[in-house]
């Protein structure tokens, strides 16, 4: 395969300037810029175009896997990185790097107007080097947006599974929104944790914010009731509404056993009555 | 799918189950299942491997890990030569059982496992299969 | 034989359980306690199985066995200290233990003895 030549790399060094003034006005036609403050663009291109230099300059082949690319990949993963906490998709991530591929053809053309063999093998080999810069790119903005997404999902399920301490030895989970069977489980083995972590005695589940309970949800509700007395400790569940009432008995699902109240603040009235704490009002 | 590791280890004494356990606890955990998941896991195996020394006479573990697109699972098949199990659909029912214990041995373990097979025919021997993914 | 140390604290018998137990410990146990029960005449029992992890449906009808035999001699039963991922799994197998006295750790099942021998 062909190489760059020394021949082009003069131009691009000769030629900086007006590269790098060409590749930022085109980067502002795409919309690339979006969100980015004009100087930090600057300092990235200008930094994107030294590494590219220097690591042409060092000679170790177009191969960007090898350790002469070491430092350009790295900006590169550290810019799709920002780019992507930034919101920006990938395309405009990308067009970062395909932008540039403007500007360096003109110069090309310019330079190489007398050789047009050798003016195609270059295009060839600069449009290759930045095709792979350019993947790379996407690629890594590809892995931060996954991590992105993993953590908010983490972070979505520790959000929809908010157990309180209400009191000494008593917790309380409001759950809200439809209870699937996946969520259900997740509650229940987070409250059942929390139990452990504060030797809590008594644990109450309120479905006030919940519209409906299926077979599958009312039974991991029962079950849970139940492993968290084999844990020794104590359920109550509160805000049961008078629909979820009619599915519980007309599914046939035994309650029995399990203390229900109206609403959380008669369930908690009788958690401390069974811890033995009564209370008055002052004056 | 993917078969990274596999092994087997006889099931034949009492201390046989306790040795399955331990097994089945290992790979689980190399397998990076969550503690629940290991320990659903780790209590059907303790209840088929009972079932193989108890009512097949002993048999063998074969164990395997697999791997799949983005998951990880552990299959465990517990074989024996017993006497089979004359009507299956019965053995499948809860709290059914023939010897002195309380029936929950093969219903609670297809409950705790992802997959669940079952082949046997009288006088052939019992083979029961699940495996659990990550 | 390989036996599991029941412990006496005045009138009542506390045990710990700490190893992967077989079949057979399971049931000496279970023999152990009752004969003990009756020698002592002790008014409860703790069971404390905290360091397992896992209680499959042999220990677990151990357990409820215990609570029954020990509720027949005139004794209380409380069992105390199961892991959340051992009850779930418990649950999920079929197994509730009725009838049988749970706490959260070993000093509420003590409470918990007390209690329930004052009253009866």
């Amino acid at each position: 395969m062909a190489a760059l030549s020394s021949s082009t790399l003069e131009a691009i060094q000769a030629q900086r300037t007006q590269l790098l003034a060409e590749w930022t006005r085109d980067l502002e036609d795409k919309g690339a810029t979006r969100n980015l403050k004009e100087q930090e663009l600057q300092q990235q291109t200008q930094e994107f175009l030294q590494l590219l230099i220097s690591s042409l300059q060092s000679r170790t082949g177009e191969n960007i896997g090898t350790a002469g690319w070491d430092e350009i990949r790295l900006f590169l993963e550290k810019l799709s990185n920002s780019r992507a906490l930034l919101g920006h998709d990938s395309q405009q991530t990308a067009s970062f790097i395909f932008t540039l591929k403007g500007p360096l053809f003109a110069l090309l053309q310019k330079h190489f107007s007398d050789e047009p063999a050798t003016l195609a093998e270059q295009l060839w080999v600069v449009s290759e080097l930045l095709d792979a810069l350019g993947m790379h790119t996407i690629r890594t903005f590809q892995r931060s947006r996954e991590a992105v997404i993993k953590r908010q999902q983490e972070e979505l399920l520790e959000l929809s599974t908010p157990v309180v301490k209400l009191w000494d030895g008593i917790l309380a989970l409001p759950m809200i929104g439809t209870l699937d069977s996946q969520r259900t489980q997740m509650v229940m083995e987070s409250l059942l944790q929390r139990i452990v972590d504060t030797g809590a005695e008594i644990a109450i589940v309120d479905i006030t914010g919940v519209p409906t309970v299926d077979t599958l949800v009312a039974q991991h509700l029962l079950k849970t009731v139940t492993a968290i007395r084999l844990m020794g400790a104590d359920c109550i569940i509160s805000g049961v509404r008078p629909q979820i009432a009619q599915t519980i008995v007309h599914l046939g699902l035994d309650l029995q056993g399990v203390t229900t109240k109206a609403n959380l603040a008669d369930a908690l009235k009788l958690a401390l009555s069974r811890l033995g704490v009564s209370t008055v009002k002052a004056g | 799918m993917n078969l990274r590791s596999s092994g087997t280890q006889p099931v034949r004494l009492e201390q046989d189950v306790v040795l399955a356990r331990q097994t089945a606890r290992k790979l689980a955990t190399e397998c990076g299942m969550r503690l629940i998941d290991q320990t659903k896991l780790v209590t059907a195996v303790s209840e088929l491997a009972r079932n193989t020394v108890v009512y097949g006479g002993g048999g063998d573990m074969d164990w395997q890990v697999l791997e799949d697109i983005g998951r990880v699972g552990l299959r465990l098949s517990f074989r024996d030569q017993g006497p089979g199990i004359p009507d299956v659909r019965l053995a499948l029912t809860d709290g059914w059982t023939s010897g002195g214990g309380l029936g929950l041995g093969l219903t609670g373990a297809r409950r705790l496992v992802d997959e669940f097979d079952l082949q046997t025919a009288p006088g052939e021997g019992t083979c029961v299969t699940i495996t659990r993914w990550t | 034989m390989e036996r599991i140390p029941i412990l006496q604290m005045g009138e009542y018998l506390l045990v710990t359980i700490q190893v992967d137990m077989h079949d057979q410990l399971a049931l000496n146990l279970q023999e152990d306690l009752a004969e003990r029960i009756s020698r002592t005449s002790a008014k409860g029992v703790l069971i404390d199985i905290s360091a397992l992890d896992m209680v499959d449906s042999f220990i677990g009808r151990m357990i409820g066995t215990i609570s029954g035999l020990s509720r027949i001699m005139d004794a209380q039963t409380v069992l105390v200290g199961m892991q959340p991922s051992v009850a779930i799994t418990l649950v999920e197998l079929g197994m509730t233990l009725p009838g049988v006295s749970t706490a959260l750790n070993v000093e509420r099942g003590m409470q918990k003895l007390r209690d329930r021998v004052e009253r009866s």
